[in-house]
């Protein structure tokens, strides 16, 4: 099975190291893991790092992968596009780079699958520009499943989304990840769902890792009141859910 | 985590597959009616001028030269063939120019003439007509269009590399592309008070554009740029529609943005620098030929591609056979034609099909 680890790994934005530090454990297909942090902490450079759109010191350790550079597959935040294409192109499109111009069955058919999954065929043939920030989002977490990649990288993928459509997308991830041995790395706000879906939390403050584990060993009071600047309890709920309950800004 | 109890969603089947197949065959089957309409159109080119034949005329001295009178066989094949087949070759190569500057600089503005090449083919053209300096050591029947090529492709060159500097944004590469227009046209201007008469009358007739201009040579030397630049085009097909979903889109999808856009802008700056150089300032073509293709056929270069040469071709072979209909005898510089015969179609397609236009 797939193994991800992070050794050490920063990132330069232009000339400066705008991230650095970053060591994981070893992290197995089938998980999920929450990259939490406060706005600016580094979350999307992380990623980009790691899908090798930017360079820094420290390593990627990628183990029991084939695929080669279509091994990780990143979903940026900003998913706003204006080409004169449809949904369906556009997700083709992702499933065709590097191949030849002709298009078979195999592939109609997985894209189907997909969309179908995240209930996005309604709008299959919509143009682009068309769509609402929800639609554009659910698109791109399409676009990046049909690369079927053993690492997925997903910025922010839930934040246009409704309540609804946050848990769909996000249990949807979950059962990828234990069915095909995906490690699936989710940059996330919102810490109740990253304690309810993830396997590990890791959080980034400032551009330095602060805490990589298990979602209760890192999502504390301590740590909410010192990098979130609230005053907050981590409390069960009468389904067994941790929910983070915020008191209030932290004196 | 406990997720155990989340289901998993199931939108309702919908044959996406079925769908898609139809739609490429649409697709295929508006380029093949582009086709056969270019065809006709280079047919009535040949037919229509000062004497006028009919299209039976024009096939038989195309396919049997020998079966019509000689005359007739000059006309078509050594007066009219080289203007219709100038007309085709270079509303084609303007047309994917202005194409992939879109594309790859994601702005619908983008075209050779918008961008400043054309001017500066036309600042180069004026240079050599009233200087007679080359640029390059050639001959002296070759000064024109040189110079034009050097000033464009310089032109060209620097729009991209000041576009790959870091913090450049695509609107101000076209604010840039702009104030080169100014810049070349206030050169332009300068030139043209110190010409002589018949300078002066030389240059605003090649600004002006013709395919009068046309010879076999530069339609060969035209065709050729075309040919090399297609399949160039053609390999980069998905990562080239994938830059328009965006440079960090593109890139997650494993292209290597950068080197594509460094390789289209050098082959874009051929295809926009050698019509120019050849047959002076055409300027509608390509900014509306990949428009045109863009609203029918989308931005899926297996078939926006295609499209553009087809809409590039075929707007300037219809433009070809109105410059020559206006007044019977009299052949307009193409370049005044084009705009005239284009934007009212070019309006009425956008107001037609706004969302589908950028």
């Amino acid at each position: 099975m797939v193994a991800l680890q992070l050794d050490d790994l920063g990132a330069y934005y232009g000339k400066k190291l705008t991230v650095s530090g970053i060591s994981t454990p070893p992290l197995q297909g089938g998980e999920i893991v929450a990259v939490i942090g406060p706005n600016a902490a580094g979350k999307s450079t992380l990623f980009k790092r790691i899908a090798g759109l930017l360079k820094g010191p420290g390593g990627i350790r990628l183990t029991e992968t084939d695929k080669g550079k279509k091994a990780i597959s990143y979903m940026p935040q900003d998913t706003s596009a204006n080409a004169v294409l449809t949904v369906y192109e556009s997700i083709l499109l992702a499933r065709k780079q590097g191949s030849a111009w002709s298009v078979d069955d195999a592939d109609l058919r997985f894209i189907d699958h997909v969309m179908q999954a995240l209930n996005i065929t309604p709008i299959a043939f919509r143009d682009l520009g068309a769509l609402s920030g929800g639609q554009r989002q659910l698109v791109s977490v399409a676009q990046t499943l049909v690369r079927e990649p053993d690492v997925m990288l997903m910025d922010e993928p839930t934040s246009a989304l409704d309540l609804h459509r946050q848990v769909e997308v996000l249990s949807f991830m979950h059962a990828q990840a234990r069915q095909k041995g995906m490690i699936v790395l989710i940059a996330i706000h919102d810490l109740n769902q990253a304690l309810r879906f993830a396997d590990k939390v890791l959080l980034i403050a400032d551009g330095r890792m602060r805490a990589c584990g298990d979602p209760l060993d890192v999502v504390t009071p301590a740590m909410l009141r010192q990098v979130y600047g609230v005053d907050a309890r981590i409390e069960k709920c009468s389904r067994q859910f941790d929910h983070v309950i915020v008191d209030g800004v932290a004196a | 985590m406990a997720a155990a109890d989340i289901t998993i969603l199931t939108g309702a089947a919908v044959d996406g597959r079925g769908e898609y197949r139809a739609r490429t065959r649409r697709k295929l089957l508006i380029l093949a009616a582009m086709s056969v309409a270019l065809c006709l159109s280079i047919a009535v080119d040949l037919a229509w001028g000062p004497a006028r034949y009919g299209l039976d005329q024009v096939v038989l001295a195309l396919f049997n030269p020998e079966a019509v009178s000689a005359q007739v066989r000059t006309v078509v094949w050594d007066i009219r063939m080289p203007v219709a087949v100038m007309a085709v070759v270079v509303g084609a190569a303007l047309s994917v120019a202005g194409a992939q500057m879109q594309t790859i600089l994601a702005n619908p503005l983008a075209s050779p003439f918008t961008l400043g090449i054309s001017a500066a083919a036309s600042f180069g053209a004026a240079l050599g007509i009233v200087t007679t300096v080359p640029l390059l050591p050639v001959a002296a029947g070759l000064i024109v269009p040189v110079n034009a090529f050097i000033m464009a492709l310089s032109a060209t060159l620097f729009i991209h590399f000041v576009s790959q500097a870091r913090g450049v944004t695509v609107q101000t590469v076209v604010l840039l592309g702009i104030a080169l227009v100014f810049t070349f046209n206030a050169l332009l201007a300068f030139v043209q008070y110190l010409a002589s008469e018949q300078a002066l009358s030389q240059v605003v007739f090649w600004t002006m554009g013709s395919l009068t201009k046309a010879t076999w040579p530069k339609i060969w030397i035209t065709l050729a740029v075309l040919l090399i630049a297609l399949p160039l085009f053609a390999r980069n097909a998905w990562a080239l529609t994938a830059i328009r979903l965006g440079e960090d889109k593109a890139a997650s999808f494993g292209v290597n943005v950068r080197y594509v856009r460094l390789e289209t802008m050098l082959i874009v700056s051929l295809l926009a620098s050698v019509p120019v150089s050849f047959v002076g300032t055409i300027g509608f073509v390509g900014l509306v030929g990949p428009h045109i293709a863009r609203m029918i056929l989308g931005e899926d270069q297996r078939f926006f591609l295609p499209g553009s040469v087809l809409a590039g071709a075929l707007l300037l072979s219809v433009t070809s056979i109105v410059s020559k209909s206006i007044i019977p005898g009299v052949v307009f510089p193409i370049g005044i034609i084009t705009a005239l015969v284009g934007v009212p179609f070019f309006i009425s397609l956008i107001l037609a099909n706004v969302r589908r236009s950028w």
